[in-house]
């Protein structure tokens, strides 16, 4: 506990990461009224969360469905406040912390009727888990550490643990984590594909293809009180300037995801203290990578100076003004114990806080490597928010070191086409996680023989060697410690650089109440704790 | 006549195929597939396997002649396939969303045409006036606007003007209900973007009916006739319409092609959930089945719209009937 | 027959009767008096052409130039339409727009222009299974939407102004040939050619002497509306992402993205270079207009 404090504490500016709940309420949640938002995406592929990885889907299905933990939806900004959805409570780990057994409630029962147990769970994480062939399930490399999910009988379901971690328990709190019909998936492993049937707080209404998703009240809910909203309208809007114009006009009262800044100071402008906003920092942000099978990216030094030409305080505060950036920070969460603090993070190349002695180290090298009028094309993606605007930010940078550095643009299909195939010398990336597990999430800066969509091009057994005592570190203070050299690695061998992560700004009608804002748009989106003040 | 009918009609047939070859071909010369996009573009990371069990699913992984042969005899016996983002037929996903495309364009159409006639003849009968130059001017900026440029003013200035008037801004809605269900809520949403095309519309049709117009009326029979002292407005009638219309009635036909095209932009805009912006998402997506249905779909509206203009002219100018 | 009495001041009519030839000054001002339209358009084309072409002259900052510190700054003295999202001068990005709108429409219509008048006048002239042939392909290529050309261009070739102007000629061809080729069919079908033809008078030298001056007329009418249709055509492409893209200045980019997401809180981003599009496509098209008014015999007054 004291520990959690302390870093806390040792956060300083610029790692700000309070999320911006709306001031404390005594209020009772009403009860009733109709739930407008917006999506801001066009429809999803299919309707099988464990399949799919865009939020569309989510925002669209989340609704409908339960989980067997989650995120505590009165505290989603915790990054380790886990609550039970279905279960009766959260389990000790027994066995040596290898066997968690969860109670599943009495009584839960699926929106056709049929009563909801613990086999339905257990097929469902198996589905996730260790899915048959022919079955796609889109975030099973989180799960490498169990070995079986069992129902020894109706109201037990049982996790058997290759190896304890850290990862295990945010991993399981994945929103994604919808409990299906076991009878439904013996009939068709398929079958949710196109079609939804669930447990949560709301019933399927109808469902547009294209245009809307409208459910309904579940009666027979299980959480006492809720569901408080009789029914909500999801409407796929993908123009953000139809969503400003909604929100201004009411024909919508929020959208679940964020908007960028010049977005909300005009609704501020327009509607005053008709509008709340929420926001917290958010567990997304763009990586800068370098080939290094392109030359000249494969001398380290080049890579660095790359690094070290970018002042990411200066910068990171001017772009939060027009873009959806703010905190700076590096491999882990801003807001997660086991993130850096700003000293830790100042010793890194590409955060020192004097950023000429930066630049002209930056200078040197180029220098020594023979590159001082290194000119290449960036790829990046054609979206504004933020990929464009810190693309071009990064092109301003490097000029001010005598890099000549342009910008390729494309589209979303070609940029990850290009980046697979090795087939760009610096590309801007981006990473988003959903539930902030640190430990799982850095995974993702892993060398191409474990990560292979890791698009570096980079081979370096030590990091390895770190992260794979890292993984199954549970002592808090010694994993801290283990991030440390692995984020230094990192560094040290410039591979990749994490710029800016992304800031989360929702606003919303004020009249929208009981839902708080959590560093992932994946989360708190079964819209049970939300009432209309009306 | 029957050899000019049928003549014209076969012809549509290679047309159609060659459409059809050449949009398959093309996107697949595009880098990146819809399988990477479906898992990759939310920035977390994605598993290989992942994407390999994609391919295999929509049978990506098979060899092109394969790929492209099954395509052709698919669009031969009108079987279109399922869409491989959603895994939906792709005609459910075009029918659901014909209607709001159908029902602006339709309406933007009548409005536009319902301008634009009069307003030509009119201009061309007082050629030269400050009408004339109006109405041509006016014409002119119907070309030139950009459309979505145009759409997203007119919902700005709908907004601050509601919101300066009555206290409150208004913005159509943003989610479309069938005209017998709720009519006024239905045609405040679309009325905007049926404008904004509309106008683009109204203007080449204007431009045409007035130029057809002058130079009919500069024809040596109208002469004629004037000279033998036919009333005015009988002549305007009998016979200056009647052959003023033939390029029009062609104008109405090859726009209306286009109108379909315009409904891209448009749709974006105003949020509507219609087949231009189901063609921009099944491009982004790479979504090969649905992209090469719907580039059918507009070459097919296109070649047909042409096919009935050809036959028409040919009913309507007795010289080309027996050319 | 030509003498060098002045002729200002006389009608049409009373030069024709006199027999003199007009002068290249007297069809000028002819033009000028009888199209004012047109001559308030080309002036407006000139106008831009002049802009673009002296750029560097003129604007007063570096278009691509980032300031962090003068973000969405409304229309002042220090920049006279305001700055976009990333401080940018508004003005400066206008001025180069405006050459980025030439080069793109001049280079499209021309081109485009180009091979449209040697297949429409190839098409015509040998007819047959040519003829046949071309026909269908233009078929296609006019009914094809222009999103996917677009799309593929740029996904294959990469973005720039050059495969910009790839996508954008691509569809052109078809609608110049056609045209051209209709009125190059009138030529075709007078004896005359094939009387040449029998004289043993070569393929190109009644082509290009016969031919390609009698379709002169609409083939010059057609390019100035594809310069229009050019310059429209980048600004909806660049609206779907598929255009020139970041840092190049180009009207239709300026309208994508920045302009709609700040069109509340910085409406100049917005409405200038839309303004921009209208008034350079309304001047080509007015242009147009009076040149066809002009070079179409049958609507010269009598």
């Amino acid at each position: 506990m004291m520990r959690k404090a302390l870093f806390a504490a040792a956060m300083g500016l610029g790692l700000s990461v309070a999320a911006t709940p709306p001031p404390a309420q005594a209020q009772t949640p009403k009860r009733g009224g109709h739930l407008t938002y917006m999506i801001p995406a066009d429809g999803g592929p299919s309707l099988d969360g464990h399949r799919e990885t865009t939020y569309a889907v989510l925002h669209a299905t989340a609704p409908f469905y339960s989980t067997l933990v989650r995120v505590n939806p009165d505290n989603p900004s915790s990054t380790t406040d886990f609550t039970c959805d279905l279960c009766t409570e959260m389990p000790t780990p027994t066995d040596n912390g290898l066997t968690y057994t969860f109670k599943i409630r009495k009584g839960v029962k699926f929106h056709d009727g049929e009563p909801l147990t613990a086999h339905d769970v257990a097929a469902s994480w198996n589905k996730i888990v260790n899915p048959p062939k022919g079955v796609a399930s889109a975030r099973y490399a989180n799960f490498k550490m169990v070995e079986s999910v069992s129902a020894p009988d109706d109201e037990t379901v049982v996790f058997k643990l290759k190896f304890v971690t850290l990862s295990f328990m945010p991993a399981l709190a994945d929103p994604y984590g919808y409990i299906y019909s076991k009878k439904r998936l013996d009939q068709d492993m398929h079958w949710y594909e196109k079609n939804i049937l669930g447990s949560g707080p709301f019933k399927l209404d109808t469902f547009t293809i294209g245009q809307s998703v409208k459910g309904v009240r579940n009666p027979d809910f299980y959480h006492p009180g809720q569901p408080y909203l009789d029914g909500f309208t999801a409407i796929f809007a993908p123009k953000q300037s139809v969503r400003v114009e909604a929100i201004r006009a009411d024909r919508a009262a929020l959208e679940f995801r964020s908007m960028p800044p010049a977005a909300i100071e005009q609704l501020k402008k327009e509607l005053g203290d008709e509008i709340t906003v929420q926001s917290s920092d958010w567990n997304c942000g763009n990586v800068l990578t370098p080939n290094h099978k392109a030359k000249p990216f494969d001398d380290v030094r080049v890579r660095k100076a790359l690094f070290l030409a970018i002042d990411q305080w200066k910068g990171a505060q001017a772009l939060s003004r027009i873009a959806i950036v703010k905190t700076v920070g590096s491999i882990v969460f801003p807001g997660s114990p086991l993130a850096a603090t700003k000293e830790e993070l100042e010793q890194l190349a590409g955060y020192w806080p004097d950023i000429e002695k930066s630049r002209a180290e930056a200078r040197r090298l180029l220098k020594e490597a023979g590159q001082e009028n290194l000119t290449f094309e960036m790829l990046n993606r054609n979206v504004d928010q933020p990929y464009l605007i810190v693309g071009t930010w990064l092109l301003d940078e490097w000029r001010k070191v005598g890099i000549k550095a342009t910008q390729k643009v494309v589209p979303t299909g070609p940029w990850l086409d290009s980046m697979r195939s090795g087939n760009f010398t610096v590309a801007l990336e981006a990473n988003c996680q959903n539930v902030v597990n640190p430990i799982a999430d850095v995974g993702r800066w892993l060398p191409y023989d474990v990560e292979q969509e890791n698009f570096g091009g980079f081979l370096d057994p030590t990091m390895v060697e770190i992260y794979n005592r890292m993984l199954p570190e549970t002592d808090m203070a010694k994993a801290r410690a283990l991030m440390r050299q692995f984020e230094k690695r990192i560094n040290d061998e410039a591979h990749q650089l994490m710029v800016t992560f992304w800031y989360r700004q929702v606003p919303m009608r004020s009249y929208v109440k009981g839902w708080k804002v959590s560093p992932s748009h994946y989360l708190n989106q079964t819209l049970a704790n939300i009432w209309l003040d009306k | 006549m029957y050899m000019y009918v049928l003549k014209r009609v076969l012809l549509v047939i290679p047309t159609l195929v060659g459409a059809a070859a050449l949009v398959f071909l093309l996107m697949r010369l595009i880098p990146g597939d819809v399988c990477v996009i479906r898992l990759g573009s939310s920035g977390g990371t994605f598993d290989p396997k992942a994407v390999a069990l994609c391919h295999e699913e929509l049978g990506l992984n098979r060899p092109i002649i394969i790929q492209f042969f099954e395509f052709m005899w698919g669009f031969m016996t009108f079987n279109f396939g399922t869409s491989m983002w959603s895994a939906k037929p792709v005609t459910t996903e075009i029918w659901a969303r014909l209607p709001v495309s159908l029902e602006i364009a339709i309406l933007g159409t009548v409005v536009a045409n319902l301008i634009a006639i009069p307003l030509g003849v009119i201009s061309a009968l007082r050629q030269n006036s400050w009408l004339d130059l109006f109405v041509r001017v006016f014409a002119i900026g119907g070309i030139a606007t950009p459309s979505f440029w145009l759409g997203i003013i007119s919902i700005l200035i709908v907004l601050d003007v509601t919101s300066a008037v009555f206290g409150k801004a208004w913005m159509p809605p943003i989610d479309y209900v069938p005209l017998w269900e709720d009519p006024i809520r239905n045609l405040s949403m679309v009325i905007l973007p049926a404008l904004t095309i509309g106008y683009r519309y109204s203007a080449i049709t204007m431009r045409m009916t007035r130029s057809a117009m002058l130079e009919v009326l500069r024809e040596d029979y109208i002469r004629t006739a004037r000279a033998k002292g036919l009333v005015h407005r009988l002549i305007i009638n009998r016979h200056a319409l009647k052959n003023a219309m033939l390029p029009v009635v062609t104008l109405i036909g090859i726009e209306f092609a286009f109108l379909m095209g315009g409904l891209v932009v448009t749709e974006q805009v105003f949020n509507l959930n219609g087949v231009g912006r189901l063609f921009v998402q099944a491009v982004q997506n790479q979504d090969y089945t649905l992209t090469q249905a719907l580039v059918m779909l507009t070459v097919a509206v296109f070649v047909f719209t042409n096919l009935i203009v050809d036959l028409l002219y040919a009913w309507l100018d007795p010289r080309i009937r027996y050319s | 027959m030509s003498t060098t009495v002045p002729a200002m001041g006389l009608s049409a009519a009373d030069q024709a009767a006199l027999g003199l030839k007009p002068t290249l000054w007297m069809k000028i001002t002819r033009f000028v008096r009888r199209e004012p339209l047109g001559t308030f358009g080309l002036a407006l084309v000139l106008l831009m052409a002049i802009t673009g072409g002296l750029a560097e002259v003129i604007a007063p900052y570096n278009p691509t130039e980032n300031d962090f510190a003068a973000m969405m700054e409304a229309p002042s003295l220090a920049h006279l339409l305001g700055t976009d999202q990333f401080g940018r001068d508004l003005l400066s990005r206008l001025i180069y727009g405006a050459r980025t709108a030439l080069i793109v429409g001049l280079s499209s219509a021309l081109v485009g222009g180009f091979v449209g008048l040697v297949l429409g006048v190839g098409s015509a002239y040998f007819g047959g299974k040519i003829d046949l042939i071309l026909q269908r392909i233009f078929d296609v290529v006019m009914a094809f939407p222009l999103i996917i050309l677009a799309l593929a261009v740029v996904s294959i070739f990469g973005t720039g102004v050059q495969n910009v102007i790839i996508a954008i000629t691509i569809p052109l061809i078809p609608r110049i040939a056609r045209v051209v080729r209709s009125s190059a069919l009138a030529i075709r079908e007078i004896p005359y050619v094939d009387a040449a033809r029998a004289c043993g008078f070569s393929h190109w030298r009644i082509i290009l002497r016969h031919m390609v001056p009698n379709v002169m007329a609409p083939f010059l009418i057609m390019i100035t509306a594809s310069v229009g249709q050019a310059v429209l055509a980048e600004a909806s492409l660049s609206y779907l992402g598929l255009g020139v893209q970041e840092p190049v200045p180009a009207w239709g980019l300026m309208l994508q993205g920045g302009a709609e997401e700040y069109a509340s809180t910085a409406p100049w981003i917005a409405i200038f270079p839309g303004v921009a599009i209208m008034l350079s496509v309304l001047g080509v098209n007015l242009f147009g207009d009076a040149l066809r008014d002009t070079l179409d015999p049958k609507l010269r007054e009598r």
